[in-house]
């Protein structure tokens, strides 16, 4: 019997001949199999990377054609795109308003996603299947659809302009995906758990305030990072609904950048590394949580 | 007959008795549901004002010939009436069977199909070896899945930016191709290019979730199932297909479809590469779409939304197969 190791990735699905030594316990990789493992993340980590390092070094060179010269950018690197971002932009009004929408979005997202993936993973009410379905479909709602009658309807109401408008709009894109990935969280709690609540007198609310959402933490924690990353890179929504531009988001506000400094790709390579902070910041709080909220339901079958 | 008991109240349900009258039904349907309905409640209510009337009032919408001339508007303080008129299925017979249907529908149609399976592809293909190669136990596993998620991270704005910047004529690949003297196509003028420039870029931002999302269906395999596998001697790529593979079914099947539906749907990227109006060829039917309706003068909301509708129709009807397909073969995860 010769075992084999078990670390070739699957996109290249070969049949790995190579023989492993006898006498190694299963589950364990000689050395070359360590080194081609690291080898294979280190490269696939250095794509991923590259992008974004990328823009920060441009960030770093003061002329508006450095990025054709790369090279140069080395010698004379500095931080005054930044310096100019941040006083002479309204930067800081597009980062109140990004804030605003996308925190927004994030408590207004989670709250009505987690009610809903509750209700759904415990109870087989009549209209469950339709609800699955129109929770499924909605992410597939082309927005061209969608935005003439919606913009009337913000406009009758005198929403325009507003930043309810566009959590509204953005709960409408994030809450379908939260709901179903919570409800694939809740199927994971034992519902022994809320059998126990019901015998000690709680009400079903009170046993979905109460035990389910202090367990569902992790997947809390990943609704939360998509709700917030959809409501910061929406474009079309936030740039056909907000006028005023003190009141522009991040994606909206450095649209307006490349029009009016027209080539000087610096200020807006520093604009958008500002902007990468904060969601970095959240990514940062939550990624422990990312494996296990993403798929413990989906897991299930 | 089944007797399934309700989670939340342990209350049996399934055995009826006798079929209760209508009235006596929906009290009864009210006692035992109420507080289900009144959890989903905000969600119905929000979707149904701003998805479901804005989806039939853009259905309307393209049964008429609306465009930014006929509709109501304001200018200054005269307001014009909306003076455009209902033309039936007109829209819809000049997009699939006009003289330019090929041109305007049917080649971005055979793009969007080709896009949407390339990418989706791609995704998950380098999302399982990625996740496979995060699940080996290894030092610095956790710097890995930080770095490897970065693409998901940062919003798409930004790292397509900066993939433009990185696709300029002069831009960076192209310095390092002609350092390693290799050709330097023209990423974002030249069709074929800007359309490989398109999958490449989405697939950059797309991985991440697949990975993830494999990642955790990964570490959910019992692994005594790979030691029995090997106590059968079973080689690493019996093991990878008998046992991963189905292991991985339920995960797989949802995230291929959400898979399928959001790069279908996926307007930033190309929206952003390309801007609005340059590469025709390279748009998808929804920014193509939204180009109908917002990018050009006269703006043609008919058209636009009847562009909407029929992509729409079009996941409608893959999303009913595909859960056909996963209910005959028995792998529905939901």
């Amino acid at each position: 019997m010769s075992t084999t190791t078990l670390d070739t990735p699957a996109d290249a699905p070969a049949p790995a001949a190579e023989p492993a030594p006898r006498g190694r316990r299963p589950g364990e990789r000689g050395p070359l199999g360590t080194v081609l493992l690291h080898a294979g993340l280190v490269v696939a980590s250095l794509i991923a990377l590259a992008p974004v390092a990328w823009l920060i070094y441009l960030s770093l060179g003061p002329a508006k054609d450095d990025y054709l010269h790369p090279g140069k950018i080395a010698g004379k690197m500095s931080f005054s795109n930044y310096s100019f971002v941040l006083q002479h932009t309204e930067f800081f009004d597009w980062f109140k308003s990004t804030m605003i929408v996308a925190l927004g979005t994030t408590v207004v997202g989670v709250l009505l996603a987690a009610t809903t993936g509750y209700a759904v993973s415990r109870m087989r009410f009549p209209g469950y299947k339709q609800l699955m379905w129109i929770l499924l479909l909605t992410q597939a709602f082309p927005i061209a659809v969608l935005i003439v009658p919606m913009y009337q309807i913000f406009s009758d109401l005198g929403l325009i302009d507003s930043y309810w408008a566009l959590i509204l709009v953005n709960c409408t894109t994030a809450v379908p995906y939260s709901a179903w990935l919570l409800k694939g969280y809740f199927d994971t709690i034992p519902f022994e758990i809320d059998e126990a609540g019901r015998v000690d007198g709680l009400t079903p609310f009170g046993t979905f305030f109460r035990l389910i959402l202090p367990l569902a933490r992790p997947g809390l924690a990943v609704a939360a990072f998509y709700n917030f990353i959809t409501a910061v890179a929406e474009v079309a929504f936030a740039t056909t609904f907000m006028l005023d531009d003190s009141k522009y988001t991040f994606a909206v506000g450095l649209q307006t950048f490349v029009s009016q400094h027209d080539a000087e790709w610096n200020y807006m390579a520093a604009t958008a590394v500002l902007i990468a902070i904060p969601v970095a910041v959240f990514f940062y709080l939550v990624q422990k949580n990312l494996v296990t909220g993403l798929t413990s339901g989906g897991t299930k079958g | 007959m089944t007797v399934a008991i309700d989670r939340a109240t342990g209350k049996r349900r399934g055995d009826r008795a006798p079929r209760p009258g209508l009235g006596q039904r929906i009290r009864n349907g009210y006692q035992k549901y109420w507080y289900a309905y009144a959890m989903i409640a905000p969600v119905v209510v929000v979707l149904a004002v701003l998805v479901g009337y804005p989806l039939v009032r853009g259905f309307y919408l393209t049964l008429t010939d609306a465009n930014s001339l006929n509709s109501a508007r304001t200018i200054g303080v005269n307001h014009i009436a909306a003076t455009y008129k209902f033309v039936g299925l007109s829209n819809y017979k000049e997009i699939l069977f006009g003289p330019l249907s090929y041109d305007r529908f049917w080649s971005h149609f055979l793009w969007t199909v080709v896009w949407t399976a390339a990418c989706v592809t791609l995704h998950y293909t380098i999302g399982l070896g990625l996740a496979m190669m995060l699940n080996q136990k290894l030092r610095g596993r956790t710097l890995y899945r930080v770095l490897l998620v970065l693409p998901w991270a940062v919003p798409t704005f930004v790292t397509v930016f900066s993939w433009r910047i990185m696709l300029a004529d002069s831009g960076a690949l192209n310095q390092v191709l002609h350092a390693l003297h290799l050709p330097q196509p023209q990423w974002l003028e030249d069709t074929f290019w800007q359309r490989f420039a398109a999958i490449m870029v989405n697939t950059w931002c797309g991985v991440p979730f697949m990975m993830l999302s494999l990642l955790g269906g990964l570490q959910s395999i019992d692994s005594s199932l790979y030691e029995a596998a090997k106590m059968d001697g079973a080689n690493a790529w019996q093991r990878f297909r008998h046992v991963t593979l189905p292991g991985l079914r339920a995960v797989s099947s949802t995230v291929v479809l959400l898979g399928v539906i959001w790069t279908f749907n996926q307007f930033a990227i190309i929206f952003l590469l390309f801007g609005p109006t340059s590469a025709p060829d390279a748009q998808i039917l929804v920014t193509w779409s939204y180009y109908l309706g917002f990018g050009q003068q006269p703006r043609d909301f008919a058209q636009s939304a009847a562009y909407g509708v029929l992509l729409l129709s079009i996941v409608t009807v893959f999303t009913s197969f595909y859960f056909r397909w996963l209910k005959r073969n028995d792998q529905l995860a939901v």
